[in-house]
């Protein structure tokens, strides 16, 4: 009966226990368990940016140096001027054949004779032949150099610039390397000498497009994305600022307007490749302008950009408060005065901050690009937006086909160049919108 | 004269219009003795400026404008009648016509319009071209110089009257602007209804732009639809264009759709796969749990991902995340196989789903907070806890704008080009392999358009067939989810 008793109480609390926590352990578990897994979809997230970022950043540093090599060159009448007819044909200037001085001065330094053409063979596989407009530009500038010796800095080809780095990997047979046992023998004794500097790595900002990595450089698209940017600051700005202003200030609401909002709302998801495909039928074929011309791409990003700006456009406007407009109208400003001499100013900030934002991705979109032959092999400054060039999305894209080492390197550097660029864009736009944006 | 320079000078005379007429009406208005007078006037002097610029300039543009089209059209017009009376097969004709346009060109280029400097016979003047570094068709014929030479100067005679007849317009505008200068004149009205139509034909940008696109793309897929039968192209399973030369036989190749669908499909799925989880789980985890602190730090973080251009991910994926899953894949196998081909479905998938990850996180925190607070509060005090009510209560209620969030997010994946042009490979092939290479949409478009092209070939025509289906995939996806979100955010208003 105790016995019975006793079980039967035990039961009881045991019931009762059971009854009250309600499954409170597994519960409390599950609440863990889904604050871990959002822990760790934030970690995966943060995670992917960090390994992207170093990927870019470990892969690319290293294209912001180029190895140069400073060696006394002898501007041997012999070599560039044989007839000594400078006076009369400048042209032998232009044409000497320059590398063989930079090789010549190469040889010399490491001692190696002029007349072992196997070891020149291999000592010309030094210096880039970019090394010929150098000496080129020298000996044109001023003629009285020839005959003279002076130390002149060569850029160093591509092969020697990634031994140099240490991104040659040296348990690779010689005979599959770029560089030979030979050259690296070379490349230590001029460093010895003090002939192998690396300086920063300037040509990768200023240069056009070339085949050979050492002198292959963003310097023209750079310049062709400027000019876009400019074009879609031009157009895209007060376009969008005319739009959201109709829209947000004066548009009643009717078919007319709603058809524009729908249009707007689903051009900013329309994928960037269609507007390719638009700038390709329509500005090239249907109104001839030129392929591969900043002025055609400026006019792409500007429609692909266009609901980006309206929409924060409109956004800034609603946040003026509508009182301001109340006490413009009730002091007998028009309606338009009201909004341009009152609502716009104060929404400048936001709307400001919306452009920029908007320039940003205009200034990483590629595809559309590439459909109006903005992929071109253009060596040379634009002086018009008319001319062929490059953009700096494009030029990247360009440089992850070449097979080389030094391309790879250079295309993260480029990438570089371009996060540095968009980062200054919306750091930009943060301290805009920290230094001028009201609260009311 | 250069147009550019005829559009500054209406300009100039527009400003000075301004300056002018701001003065007279600046005069009338000090000329009024306020205090006894019946009229006071009805503009600042500023309007009346404006008024001016825009009757002297806007006019005058216009007119420029319209005269440039019209001149074009008639000599376009004449020179076809012309070649008409030459060669009556519309089809050669209207290639004539071309050589003409050419040679017109050339002849402006090299200043040989005038008759005494006209070159006797097409060769000669095909051969002086070349020394310039132009290029003639070698079909043109002997008649057609003087064509050319008569077209040339006409259009400099044309474009000289018009331009004569845009500046007049331009005074006459100031001047009429400026004599009609009173006290009464309404000008800030006229002023600002001008402008409400400029506000106007901005915000129509929007629709021609649609416009554009739907027309520009449909006017070449039905012309590729003239060569290629859509059957074939819809529902074949071969996609093989075949860059042959024009003209030789049997050039036709095979445009099949299906193969590079399924590949832009089941790469969209790999990174929904992937996105969706994550994003949604890190947008709780933003609005539900952490601190302030924590979420001032991480949602920028995520934001960046947001920030940084398909071309990166694209790269990342080349260099880095490629290599690294062919060279894990080859580890597990012991070192002999990679069963993950550096290009593949999976690192496609993969790598979008990470550009992915701050869009459906964005899209899901303002479905999530929409939620009424009242809803969260209830479940909390009936002892839920912060899971149970986020499971039951918040995601239910929320499910409409998340199934909306979702595709618009699945049409970001499915029109998103330099991510796969770069790591999902270009062979089109059907596979249900996710670790082998497959093709998409946008990538066949990047293809077949990229390089020098004759333009009417079904190889390019071809591109624009698939961005018209591309187009009208993520339009539908993109209408039907704002249709989704815009009802769902009106249930709780």
């Amino acid at each position: 009966m105790t016995d019975a008793a006793m079980t039967s109480t035990a039961m009881q609390s045991q019931a009762t226990a059971s009854r009250r926590d309600f499954g409170l352990k597994k519960r409390h578990r599950d609440e863990a368990l889904f604050r871990f897994y959002g822990i760790a979809a934030i970690t995966i997230g943060v995670a992917f940016l960090a390994i992207l970022l170093f990927s870019i950043v470990s892969k690319g540093y290293t294209a912001f140096v180029q190895t140069s090599i400073t060696v006394p060159v002898e501007f041997s009448a012999e070599l560039i001027d044989k007839d000594n007819e400078r006076a009369t044909n400048p042209r032998v200037l232009v044409s000497a054949n320059y590398p063989v001085l930079a090789r010549n001065a190469v040889a010399k330094a490491l001692g190696v004779d002029l007349a072992d053409r196997a070891a020149m063979r291999e000592i010309q596989a030094f210096v880039s032949d970019g090394s010929r407009s150098i000496l080129r530009e020298i000996v044109t500038a001023d003629p009285n150099v020839i005959g003279t010796t002076r130390p002149v800095t060569l850029l160093a080809a591509a092969d020697l610039d990634s031994a140099n780095k240490g991104q040659i990997d040296l348990r690779v047979a010689e005979q599959n390397r770029k560089v030979s046992d030979q050259q690296l023998r070379w490349l230590e004794q001029l460093k010895q000498q003090g002939a192998i500097s690396t300086p920063f790595n300037w040509g990768l900002l200023s240069f056009g497009a070339s085949s050979r990595p050492e002198t292959a450089g963003l310097g023209v698209a750079l310049i062709g994305s400027a000019y876009m940017m400019l074009i879609v600051l031009v157009l895209a700005l007060p376009i969008g600022v005319a739009a959201s202003i109709y829209l947000e200030e004066f548009a009643k609401k009717n078919p007319f307007t709603d058809f524009i909002e729908v249009n707007i709302n689903n051009l900013a998801a329309v994928p960037s490749i269609v507007f390719g495909l638009l700038g390709l039928a329509v500005f090239i074929n249907f109104f001839g302008m030129p392929r591969s011309a900043p002025l055609v791409g400026g006019l792409v990003l500007t429609l692909m950009t266009l609901p980006t700006i309206i929409i924060a456009t409109r956004a800034a406007l609603r946040s003026v408060p509508p009182s301001i407009r109340s006490a413009a109208l009730g002091i007998g400003a028009s309606r338009t005065q009201m909004v341009f001499d009152h609502v716009l100013p104060l929404a400048t900030p936001g709307i400001l901050t919306g452009t920029i934002i908007g320039l940003a991705r205009a200034l990483g979109e590629t595809a559309p690009l590439l459909l109006i032959g903005m992929v071109a092999f253009v060596a040379n400054y634009p002086s018009t937006p008319l001319e062929p060039a490059t953009a700096l999305p494009v030029q990247i894209f360009m440089w992850t086909n070449e097979a080389e080492r030094a391309f790879v390197e250079r295309t993260s550097g480029a990438v570089m160049v371009l996060l540095v660029f968009l980062a200054l864009m919306n750091i930009l736009a943060i301290v805009l919108r920290r230094r001028f944006e009201r609260r009311w | 004269m250069s147009v550019g320079w005829v559009v500054a000078i209406i300009l100039g005379i527009g400003a000075v219009a301004y300056f002018f007429a701001a003065q007279r009406a600046r005069a009338q208005a000090d000329g009024v003795n306020r205090a006894s007078a019946t009229e006071i006037p009805h503009s600042l002097p500023a309007y009346h400026g404006w008024l001016a610029f825009i009757l002297a300039t806007i006019p005058a543009l216009l007119f420029l404008l319209v005269w440039s089209i019209a001149s074009g059209v008639l000599l376009e017009s004449r020179v076809t009648a012309e070649v008409a009376t030459h060669i009556p097969d519309p089809a050669s004709a209207s290639l004539s016509s071309g050589i003409v346009h050419n040679v017109t060109e050339v002849l402006i280029r090299l200043d040989l319009v005038s008759p005494d400097k006209l070159p006797a016979t097409y060769a000669e003047l095909r051969e002086r071209a070349s020394a310039a570094g132009m290029v003639l068709a070698d079909s043109g014929e002997d008649y057609m110089l003087p064509l050319a030479a008569r077209t040339a100067s006409d259009g400099d005679l044309y474009r000289l009257i018009g331009q004569g007849l845009a500046l007049i317009f331009a005074l006459a505008g100031a001047s009429f602007a400026h004599s009609r200068i009173k006290l009464r004149l309404r000008a800030r009205n006229q002023v600002e209804r001008v402008v409400l139509w400029g506000l106007i034909g901005a915000s129509s940008i929007a629709i021609l732009t649609t416009v554009g696109i739907v027309l520009s793309m449909l006017g070449e897929t039905i012309h590729f639809f003239s060569e290629v039968n859509p059957i074939n192209f819809f529902f074949g399973t071969v996609w093989d264009p075949r860059f042959a030369a024009a003209g030789s036989g049997g050039s036709e190749g095979q445009f099949g759709l299906i193969p590079l669908l399924a590949g832009t499909l089941y790469i969209a799925l790999v990174s929904m796969l992937f996105a969706v989880p994550v994003g949604l789980m890190a947008a709780i985890y933003m609005g539900e749990y952490a601190s302030r602190r924590v979420r001032s730090v991480v949602k920028p973080l995520l934001e960046l991902l947001a920030g940084i251009p398909t071309i990166v991910y694209g790269i990342f994926a080349v260099v880095t995340l490629g290599p690294f899953f062919r060279d894990l894949s080859m580890a597990l196998t012991g070192g002999n196989f990679a069963f993950i081909q550096s290009q593949s479905v999976f690192t496609a998938g993969i790598v979008m789903g990470v550009m992915l990850i701050p869009v459906v996180s964005s899209l899901s925190d303002d479905v999530i907070t929409a939620v009424p607070g009242a809803m969260r509060d209830g479940s909390l005090a009936l002892g839920a806890t912060r899971s149970e009510t986020i499971r039951r209560v918040i995601l239910p209620a929320a499910l409409p704008g998340i199934v909306g969030a979702l595709l618009l997010t699945a049409s970001r994946a499915i029109g998103e080009t330099m991510i796969v042009v770069l790591a999902a490979g270009v062979a089109a092939r059907l596979t249900i392999n996710p670790f082998e290479a497959m093709t998409t949409i946008t990538v066949k478009i990047v293809n077949q358009l990229t390089g020098d092209l004759e333009f009417n070939s079904p190889q390019t025509l071809v591109a624009f067939a698939l961005g018209l289906t591309l187009f009208v995939l993520t339009l539908g996806m993109n209408i039907y989810a704002l249709y989704i979100v815009r009802k769902y955010r009106e249930q709780y208003e």
